[in-house]
This record gives C-alpha cells, sequence and structure tokens, in this order.
C-alpha cells in the first residue's frame, strides 16, 4: 500500500491552499481518509485514543443495512412476477432484476447527497461527513420501487440542504433526514408515494395481471377489510409489496441484532417503541372504535415500516432522545403514535414516518425534562444540606 | 470495615507495559524545573532571576491572586533558566542542581498547633499547593475552610502504580502526622479511598482521625472526583479540598522534620520504555535519569503522569509537580490503510465494533493517532457508561460551549475535573477534545464568579 500512500501523497499538494485543485479540498480529504487513516496525533488531552471513528461507526449501520437490502432486491423481483405472472422466473433471476432496478436509485442518491455533502464540507473547510453513508442507503430503502429518479434526486437534495446543512450539518439536524426525504416527496408527489401501483415495479405504466392489486397490506386492511391481508408469515418473511427495504421483518431484525450486539444502535428506543406500538395496539383490540382497531396488535410490528422505522430511523442517535431515559420514552411514544396514526387517521394508511418525524421534533424536549430531573436533585441537594 | 461503594460504570483500558513491582535505588538528577502548566488558572509573578542561588525550600514565585501562596524549589542550585512561551508567557523555572542547601521551616506538632499556624507553614514552606480544591479543581484557597478533605488510595488509571507497593516502601512515620496535620485544616472529616480488599500497608490500616471508604469497580474509580460525588458531594458554595497521598507523607515529614521535601516513588511505564519499573524522585526533576538506556526504538511520547491525563514532556522534560508515573508509548504518526475497516483483533476498543472485545484479559498496545477525524456529536447513551457520576456528559459540555454559565451550574460543573472526563474524550468516536472543553468550562466559572 505504500505505492498508494505515496501517490496520494504526491497529488495532496495540488489539492492545498493555493493548489490547482485548492477548490476540491474536501474531495481529496474525503478520499484520503476513506483509503488511509490520517497520521494525526493527538496533541491535547488523552494521549490515546480508541480506534473508533465516524467511518466506523457508520459502516456497522450499513451493515446492518444489507439484509433488509438484499430481500428488498429479491422482493422486487419477485412482486414483479407476481403483478405480471411471470412463473418461471429462478430466485436469482428475481433477485438480479431487483438489484439492477434499485441499483440506479441508490446511485442517484449518492450522487447528489455526497456532492451537497462534499460542497457543504468545502464551503465550511470541515472533513467530510460520514453520516450521508447511511442516509444515502435508507433513502432508497423507504422509497416505493417505481418512484422516478428525478424525484430521488430532487428529494435528496431537499433533505441534505433543507434538512440537514442548513442546521449545520450531520450531527446538528433536528429531523431525520432519509425521513425528510420521503416526508418531501409524500406530500408534494403523493400520487407517486401512495396507491396500490407504486410499489410494484413497472405497475405505474399498467400492464400487470387483471385483478391484481398490489396495495399494500395496511392499505388492504383500510380498504379490502382486515380478513383479505395477506398472512401474518408473509408480513414477517416480506413477500409483500411495499417500500423497498421494509417489508421483511426477518431481515430488518438481523440488522438490529447487529446494531444491539455492537452498541451502535440503542436497544431501549428498539425495545420501547415495539413496547408502545405493542401495548396500544392491545388497548385498541379490547376497546375497539373502528373496524381499523381490530388488526392483531402484533400485526403492527410487521407490516408497513414499522420493523424498519423502528430499528435504523427512530434510532438515528442525532434525531433521537439524547439521555437513556429519555430514550425510553421517546420510543414509547413514537410507537404509540404510529399505531394512533395507522388507526384513527382516514387520510394516510402508514404512520411511522410521520411518528418518528413528530418525536424527532419533540425529542428535544424530552430530554430537557430528564435533564431537569437531575438539576433538581442537585438543587435539593444544597437545600437540605 | 468500612462500607464498600460498588460502581459500575467505567473502562479499563487495557494497555501492555505495566511497571514490575520494583523499586530502584535513587539516580542522580542534574535538572529540575517547575512548570507554570501544571498549575492551571494560575498567574505567577516570579521572585528569582536567571542565575540566583536558591536552596530547597526557596521561593521562586508566587501567586498573584493570592500572594501568600508560595512556589518553592524542590532542591538546592542555581536558576539556570526562566523559560517563556508564545507571547512571553511563563512556562518553566529550570534549576540546576548545586549543592543541599535547605531551608529549615522548623518541626512541629500539628496537634498544638493552631489552624493558622499550621496553614502559614504549609504556606512558608511550598507545600500548599499539593493542597487543590473541587469546585475547579486548582491550588486550594488559604482563606477557605474546606467541608471535607478527600484523598484517594488507589489509582485506576491505565498502567497506574500500586500506590500500596509504594506506601509499603515509603519512609514510615510520617503519614500519620500529615494526616493530623490534615484534620486542623477542615472541620469536616478527612477520607481516604481504598481499593475493595484495603491495604496491606500496616502503617495505613492503623490510621487515626480519618474516615475510610471502600471503592471497586473500572477506572475511573480511583479518582478522587469520583469518590467525592459519592461519598458527599459538592453543591454550589461548599468547597473540599484533595491531595495525594503520596503528598499527605510530605506534609508530615515537614512537620516532623521541617524541611521540604517532596520525595515520591513512581512508575515508569509503557510499552515504550523498556525496563518498567519503579523509582524514587522529586517532582520536578528531569526525567533523564530514569530513561536513559531506557527508550524502545523508534519515535517515543513521554508523558509525566498517565496516558489519559498526563502531559507530553521531552526526553529531559521535568516531571510534573502532581504526577505518579512517567508513561512511554510510541507515537502513531502513520497512515493506516483502511485502518477504520479492520476487524480489530488487536485493537483494544470500548466498542463491541472490533474483535478484541472476544479476548478478555489480553493486554494491548497502543499509540498516540487520534484513529480519525473530528466530528460533531454523533453518538449517544455512551460518553454516561464511562462517567460514575450523576452527570449528564454531554449536556454539560454543550452548556459550556454555549457559555452558559447557570446550565452549567446546575449540570454540576463544580464537582467535575477534566481528568473525570477523560474516558469520554477517550471513546469518542468524533475526537471531540473533551478534557480541554471542560477545563475552559471551569475557566469561565472561576472567571465569572470573582
Amino acid at each position: 500500500m505504500n505505492f498508494l500512500l505515496k501517490k496520494m501523497k504526491q497529488i495532496e499538494p495540488l489539492f492545498k491552499k493555493g493548489g490547482r485543485f485548492e477548490k476540491l479540498h474536501s474531495v481529496y480529504d474525503g478520499f484520503a481518509t476513506f483509503l488511509f487513516v490520517p497520521d494525526t496525533v493527538t496533541s491535547r488531552g488523552s494521549h490515546i485514543r480508541d480506534h473508533m471513528d465516524m467511518k466506523r461507526t457508520m459502516t456497522v449501520v450499513l451493515i446492518a443495512l444489507m439484509p433488509a437490502l438484499l430481500f428488498g432486491c429479491y422482493n422486487i423481483g419477485l412482486q414483479h412476477t407476481r403483478a405480471f405472472g411471470l412463473n418461471d422466473w429462478t430466485l436469482m433471476h428475481m433477485f438480479w432484476f431487483g438489484f439492477l432496478k434499485l441499483l440506479p436509485m441508490i446511485i442517484v442518491s449518492y450522487v447528489v447527497g455526497l456532492g451537497i455533502e462534499f460542497v457543504a464540507a468545502q464551503i465550511r473547510g470541515h472533513e467530510i461527513n460520514e453520516g450521508y453513508l447511511v442516509t444515502g442507503m435508507l433513502i432508497p430503502l423507504i422509497m416505493p420501487i417505481d418512484v422516478p429518479l428525478w424525484m430521488v434526486a430532487v428529494s435528496v437534495a431537499f433533505a441534505v440542504i433543507i434538512g440537514k446543512e442548513i442546521f449545520g450539518g450531520t450531527g446538528m439536524n433536528i429531523l431525520n433526514p432519509a425521513l425528510t426525504a420521503r416526508a418531501f416527496l409524500f406530500f408534494s408527489y403523493p400520487g407517486w408515494m401512495t396507491g396500490d401501483a407504486v410499489w410494484i415495479e413497472g405497475l405505474v405504466k399498467g400492464g400487470g395481471l387483471d385483478g391484481f392489486s398490489g396495495a399494500t397490506p395496511l392499505a388492504v386492511a383500510k380498504l379490502e377489510g382486515i380478513a383479505n391481508m395477506p398472512s401474518a408469515m408473509d408480513m414477517f418473511i416480506g413477500t409483500i409489496p411495499g417500500s423497498v427495504g421494509e417489508t421483511s421483518t426477518v431481515a430488518i431484525l438481523i440488522g438490529a441484532l447487529i446494531l444491539i450486539l455492537t452498541g451502535v444502535g440503542s436497544w431501549r428506543i428498539m425495545l420501547s417503541m415495539t413496547l408502545g406500538a405493542l401495548g396500544i395496539g392491545l388497548l385498541l383490540n379490547a376497546t375497539g372504535g373502528n373496524d381499523y382497531t381490530q388488526i392483531p396488535a402484533y400485526y403492527h410490528l410487521i407490516m408497513g415500516g414499522f420493523a424498519f422505522g423502528t430499528v435504523f430511523m427512530a434510532t438515528d442517535p442525532v434525531t433521537a432522545a439524547q439521555t437513556n431515559t429519555g430514550k425510553y420514552i421517546y420510543g414509547a411514544l413514537t410507537g404509540v403514535l404510529v399505531v394512533v396514526i395507522r388507526v384513527f387517521n382516514p387520510a394516510y394508511p402508514e404512520g411511522t414516518m410521520l411518528a418518528i418525524l413528530l418525536m424527532n421534533v419533540m425529542a428535544p424536549l424530552i430530554d430537557h425534562y430528564v435533564v431537569n430531573a437531575n438539576i433538581r436533585r442537585r438543587i435539593k441537594r444544597i437545600r437540605t444540606a | 470495615m468500612s462500607t464498600l461503594i460498588k460502581l459500575r460504570k467505567g473502562l479499563n483500558i487495557k494497555l501492555a507495559g505495566k511497571a514490575e513491582k520494583i523499586l530502584l535505588p535513587e539516580a542522580p538528577v542534574t535538572r529540575y524545573g517547575v512548570r507554570f502548566a501544571d498549575f492551571p488558572g494560575l498567574v505567577a509573578r516570579l521572585e528569582v532571576q536567571e542565575g540566583d542561588k536558591v536552596m530547597a525550600g526557596s521561593v521562586l514565585f508566587h501567586d498573584k491572586m493570592f500572594p501568600e501562596i508560595k512556589y518553592v524549589s524542590p532542591v538546592s542550585g542555581v536558576v539556570r533558566e526562566v523559560l517563556r512561551g508564545e507571547k512571553r508567557v511563563l512556562t518553566e523555572v529550570i534549576i540546576d542542581l548545586d549543592g543541599t542547601g535547605r531551608i529549615d521551616f522548623g518541626a512541629a506538632d500539628p496537634l498544638r498547633l493552631s489552624r493558622g499556624e499550621v496553614t502559614e507553614k504549609l504556606l512558608k514552606s511550598g507545600l500548599w499547593p499539593v493542597l487543590r480544591q473541587r469546585p475547579y479543581h486548582i491550588v486550594a484557597r488559604p482563606s477557605e475552610t474546606p467541608r471535607d478533605i478527600f484523598i484517594s488510595a488507589f489509582d485506576t488509571a491505565p498502567l497506574a502504580p500500586d500506590l500500596d507497593f509504594i506506601m509499603a516502601n515509603t519512609h514510615g512515620g510520617f503519614l500519620q502526622t500529615g494526616i493530623n496535620v490534615l484534620s486542623r485544616l477542615t472541620d469536616g472529616k478527612v477520607h481516604i479511598s481504598q481499593e475493595s480488599e484495603g491495604t496491606r500497608v500496616a502503617e495505613m490500616k492503623n490510621l487515626q482521625n480519618v474516615e475510610f471508604h471502600r471503592f471497586s469497580g473500572p477506572h475511573p474509580a480511583g479518582n478522587v472526583g469520583v469518590q467525592i460525588h459519592h461519598i458527599a458531594p459538592v453543591s454550589k458554595g461548599e468547597v473540599v479540598w484533595t491531595l495525594d497521598l503520596q503528598d499527605v507523607v510530605a506534609i508530615g515529614r515537614l512537620f516532623s522534620t521541617g524541611f521540604h521535601d517532596r520525595e515520591k516513588i513512581i512508575a515508569l511505564a509503557g510499552p515504550g520504555a523498556q525496563h518498567r519499573k519503579y523509582h524514587r524522585i522529586r517532582p520536578g526533576a528531569s526525567v533523564e535519569s530514569i530513561l536513559k538506556g531506557n527508550l524502545g526504538e523508534g519515535n517515543m511520547r513521554i508523558i509525566s503522569g498517565n496516558v489519559l491525563t498526563g502531559k507530553k514532556i521531552s526526553q529531559e522534560g521535568s516531571f510534573g509537580f502532581y504526577d505518579n508515573m512517567v508513561t512511554v508509548i510510541p507515537e502513531g504518526d502513520y497512515h493506516e490503510f483502511f485502518g477504520w475497516a479492520t476487524p480489530g483483533l488487536t485493537k483494544f476498543s470500548y466498542w463491541r465494533t472490533f474483535l478484541s472485545k472476544l479476548l478478555p484479559g489480553r493486554e494491548f498496545q497502543v499509540d498516540t493517532n487520534m484513529h480519525g477525524g473530528h466530528r460533531a456529536f454523533v453518538v449517544s447513551g455512551h460518553y454516561e457508561n464511562v462517567l460514575p457520576m450523576d452527570i449528564y456528559p454531554v449536556h454539560l459540555l454543550k452548556a459550556i460551549l454555549a457559555g452558559d454559565i447557570e446550565l452549567m451550574e446546575n449540570l454540576g460543573i463544580y464537582e467535575v475535573a477534566e481528568e473525570d472526563f477523560a474516558l469520554c474524550e477517550y471513546i469518542d468516536p468524533s475526537k471531540t477534545e473533551i478534557q480541554e472543553i471542560i477545563r475552559s468550562g471551569i475557566s469561565l466559572m472561576i472567571k465569572e464568579m470573582n
């Protein structure tokens, strides 16, 4: 690797102040630190530092996303064969078909998002933030497969600029950037984000089998009744229509395991959000209200974006509650809200995105009260002393 | 036996290079230095010039704000140089050893002296600065009476010396006198915190006029600030004092013999040192004497203190005023190809993303590489795992960065020192200079409160 290092050092002056490509400094820096951990040594404070850095943190999340991504590719193909009656496709065929459909979305997401990150880093004189590595993968996974690429590009630009960079970049944002992208499309182009056709590759253009509906289980429950929903096993495995990465609870659980074992994702949020949704689901089962309250409570955990949102979106450390106590409250309330929106909102069948975004906004308030309790303990000590 | 306080939060960084429990005879030292940076917040007024002859106990400089606090020469000699840094800020007074002259401050039984007389003796002899106060972790103010005095009798920092071994080899008889002196200074108690098994040293066991506590748990359980937090936390308006166990001995020695002599036993540790043993040394001594022929190959960093909180010094640098070890580790000035992506079997980490977590009991190599670039705070819920105090570290840090005095006060700035946050800094994947932020917060508080 010495050869590569020499080469990198050789071209470095070009990107330094006064160099020919000064304006690309952040790009050079991004690639150089990607290839080689820099030789910076500690100068103040602790003389030794942990080997963990932001690149590794984000990489762990990316690895955790892989099962959902791979299953998503397969499911794109599977749903396509079902809609168009292509009974002779093999598993590899379906996977490859899905992969080739998803790849352009991933590329667009990364090119647009990282492009903006590079520019932002250059303007601020910071190093490039790794946060977008995860956001850029999350965005394609929470989109319907048929959404046009230009919409992906616009929503990514909106999310990165308005959702993140104007607040100061990764670490400063209030809303989860990936969900901001999705919410932007959801409200700007609802025709491409809801309905029966967008979840299945090619169905928007028509030509599907007669009588085939590509509706998600949530929409089925709302429009056709609970009796017509797919089986719980199908929803758990994930062979149902839906956003690319959200359908397979199994694949997401593998990701959850990775995040929890490595300590990168918060088990507190995952647990409390699941319990929150389950709790309110059981309560609604008992009390009734409308037809929709009769969906078995555990269905809420395996259909729609709940599992994906719980494991990968609500746990975003920047936009979630920061205190441990706050995380329990934040998670539980998010879980409750998901189900409440699903059951009582006549307009949207799905509630995960809106619930998480709303709780992102509330998270600092939750932390505020948790930290205030600490402050009160401290003040009380003076009074009793 | 005292009750055991069990701490669960914290982290023992398992480094290779502990010192063997062998005490070497004292090596001759010819050069001493008193470093101003050892005393954060100090504005010093020099009382000597280059070329002046000094004795052990002669005043070198005093505190501008509290002129009665004197800083003295540890040995007899000649002031060779007064070093200055940027903007002519004083950095160090260098003394060449010459002769054996020492000032006799007079022996006295502390129990027969008034508080004022005890204070005066400590101030005059230049031993006063061994007393530090919380809040702020700065040299104690003589005008104040501390609520209590706290001493930690064990050190949990990486590669830290065994204080029990040190006490077993310390010339006996002075410790109780030192404790008696301290008991005159406070209306409260003198607290000594020990490891869970207690001590094997008879002199320690039989101490009078003290209250013993026992702690178990990973680093920073040995930090006096953490111990105070669990024994009797510092609230707004309260002041407690702290000092090192070996300085209790020095105070005892002063009152028993009349001389300022801070001879102590320290450890030389770290993978960069070849013969890692215990040494007798005085604060200010050039570490050259113990490092000679002892350094490993390559570019090494010499640290006066431990790897988390010590100061970087040169091979001839002066041993710090408050330290109890010298650590030598390799510099980390190399590029690592895809270093962030390696499985990490040989890399110690707090994080469970490294395979090294599967190797309990193994000791690991370290160096001074940052292992990453600086970022904004991203992860949450981990800093508190290595800070065994009822304090929200990130919220306190953000209050400091925002300069919000009231919030800093409410979040516990009076209870902390930078050393208590060293592990937060170590594990931080965003590579924030957390200890520096804490110190800047403390400095801001001092400025605002005076």
